[in-house]
């Protein structure tokens, strides 16, 4: 695998308001972090992450609105890193709304309103001066429904360090994006194609592509294989679990085997009598799966109920 | 039992399932209706085309082919310089677009990507107010404003009758055209590509500008030529405000008077030039409609191409 990924591009520095030195020794960071992800075992009944290392992301009495209505409440839980954390919940649970709230996409919606903090190397991301543009830079995103833009392959991936001013081979960033979304060998005789031209699932791995490209430190994903067929769906997952050696993964799932297979810790969230979301137990994802706390919990997990 | 022993045929059944007589000829009437409706635009446009070429033949007929380059548009005179009308025309057009194309592309972005659901409420009906102002009015509003405020101010000296004012007369009345037809083909645009953007880290401007609009050219390409069509093919403003109403020099200068195709058929059908002059004054009527025809259709099919090549793109 090509190094360059691994390394900080000149456009994260300098320019944004997050501090920048967590970010600037990336390399042994990411190196750390994967040999503590290594050492842990998984299987550990403990919910509790190892305490040494530093959450990926901390959300902290998490409440959105929705104009006067409260999606959901008072959320609290830290995403360990290079770890994949799914949430699952009935519908209208508010797990797309909470998973948006991570990157400030919800901004975008007129009428939302955030209480509480999401921190991020200790900064919190919604204090008055971030901008919410340098936080999805670094918290990348990928969506239900594959979303290429209608331009080439080669154009989708190199959109986001185009439009980040990266300043370095754009073609190497281009393939070693594409081959880490196990694209590459697929499309790399026809770069200059319309990515609406692939298949569904093509299509999904090359939004991922695209989300590495810009080099997040947090990738979301939003339901990302509900749209595609099992072959497609399995291929995403394997891609998530060899992505998570360099990135944090949070997954929005309807799919309870995915969560379950894909998965190390999952957050099950319900739908409160007030019809907000919040959250009933956070685990490993095994202690959700074979070991509930809650009997809710274990009546969603075993298909009773939602 | 034998298989099939109990089937017994319903008479009735199979009558009933024919329908009635009374029905199927109502469909055959509609039918006819709408054949109708159909074919007499057809036959209407049919009918336009053919006494164009025929006014246009007798007309090239009728005068001496040397009159169709002199100095100048006058028909009383007997002379019927076509370029003269060309010139204007398409100087005309391109200072409407030049006005047109940008403020309406601006508006069209910020109404489409800035603005909030409430001022967009507000401010699209007036921009489709601007469009429903009778272009006699906008003639006179270059008349007395644009000319003097504007163009005279710019170049002292320029006659009250002028090019340029009737130009940017005709590019405010496209302006509303254009806005509107491109924010109608950039809201089409979908969301998700919107958030794939700014999932990215892209600020409003660059996902209006390298997302929203490329995704959107065909609508704005379509935008431009109908913006195109509609200058070409105005005609009070030119007159009102551009002057030469007997006729006009050839010039390519703005600050001019002159005079376009629209407006010297205007002026040729309104009556003055009719009475007087030669007779094939009226007759080159139908040969300018001929060309205004010609330019459009031209246009037009230029454009359909430019449309499907780029929706062929992605």
């Amino acid at each position: 695998m090509p190094s360059t990924l691994t390394e900080p591009t000149d456009r994260v520095d300098g320019s944004g308001n997050l501090p920048t030195a967590p970010r600037t020794p990336a390399t042994a960071g990411v190196a750390l972090r994967m040999e503590r992800t290594a050492a842990q075992p998984l299987a550990g009944g403990d919910a509790d992450t190892d305490p040494a290392a530093e959450p990926a992301v901390d959300l902290r009495d998490v409440s959105v609105y929705y104009g006067s209505f409260r999606a959901v409440k008072n959320i609290t839980f830290d995403v360990p890193p290079n770890a994949i954390t799914s949430l699952i919940g009935p519908s209208g649970s508010g797990k797309s709304t909470l998973l948006r709230a991570v990157n400030r996409m919800n901004d975008l919606i007129p009428g939302t309103r955030f209480e509480g903090e999401v921190l991020y190397h200790g900064e919190n991301l919604y204090a008055e001066q971030v901008d919410p543009v340098e936080v999805r830079r670094r918290i990348g995103m990928v969506f239900q429904k594959p979303n290429p833009f209608p331009k080439s392959i080669y154009d989708n991936v190199a959109f986001g360090p185009r439009i980040n001013g990266f300043r370095g081979k754009l073609d190497e960033v281009v393939e070693s994006s594409l081959r880490r979304a196990a694209l590459w060998d697929e499309v790399k005789d026809k770069l200059k194609q319309s990515g609406l031209a692939l298949s569904g699932g093509q299509q999904q791995r090359l939004c991922i592509a695209r989300a590495i490209a810009v080099q997040p430190e947090i990738i979301l994903m939003d339901e990302p294989a509900s749209a595609l067929d099992p072959r497609s769906t399995l291929q995403i997952e394997e891609l998530m679990s060899e992505l998570k050696k360099n990135y944090t993964i949070i997954i929005v799932t309807h799919n309870m085997q995915q969560a379950a297979r894909a998965s190390d810790y999952t957050v099950f969230m319900n739908m409160g009598e007030d019809r907000a979301g919040y959250i009933v137990e956070r685990s490993r994802t095994t202690d959700i799966f074979t070991n509930p706390k809650h009997q809710m919990t274990e009546d969603y997990v075993s298909g009773r109920f939602g | 039992m034998q298989p099939g022993a109990s089937l017994r045929r319903d008479p009735s059944l199979a009558t009933a399932l024919r329908g009635t007589a009374a029905r199927h000829r109502r469909e055959r009437v509609i039918g006819a209706v709408l054949l109708g409706a159909a074919l007499l635009t057809v036959v209407v446009s049919a009918l336009i085309i053919l006494s164009l070429f025929g006014g246009a033949v007798d007309f090239i007929r009728q005068i001496d082919l040397g009159t169709l380059f002199a100095d100048g548009w006058y028909p009383r005179r007997g002379e019927f310089d076509l370029k003269t009308l060309v010139a204007g025309s398409l100087l005309v057009t391109g200072i409407a677009l030049l006005l047109a194309v940008p403020v309406g592309l601006l508006s069209a972005i910020y109404l489409s990507e800035y603005a909030s659901r409430r001022v967009r409420r507000i401010v699209k009906p007036i921009l489709e107010v601007l469009a429903g102002i009778p272009s006699v009015v906008l003639g006179f509003f270059a008349l007395t404003f644009i000319s003097p405020v504007f163009v005279q101010r710019l170049n002292p000296g320029t006659s009250d009758f002028n090019l340029l004012a009737a130009g940017l007369g005709v590019g405010i009345l496209t302006i509303p055209l254009i806005a509107s037809v491109s924010e109608d083909s950039m809201r089409a645009v979908p969301a998700a590509l919107r958030e794939a953007s700014y999932g990215l880290g892209a600020r409003r401007l660059t996902t209006s500008v390298k997302i929203v609009v490329p995704a959107a050219t065909s609508g704005i390409v379509a935008a431009v030529i109908l913006g195109i069509s509609r200058a070409i093919g105005e005609t009070m403003v030119v007159a009102v405000a551009a002057g030469g109403s007997g006729g006009a020099q050839f010039t390519v200068d703005p600050f001019h008077q002159g005079q376009t195709i629209t407006a010297a058929m205007a002026s040729l059908a309104t009556g003055t030039d009719r009475v007087a002059g030669a007779t094939s004054a009226f007759q080159s009527l139908f040969f300018l409609g001929l060309m205004l025809f010609i330019m459009t259709f031209v246009l037009n099919q230029l454009g359909d191409i430019f449309v499907r090549r780029t929706r062929q793109q992605y």
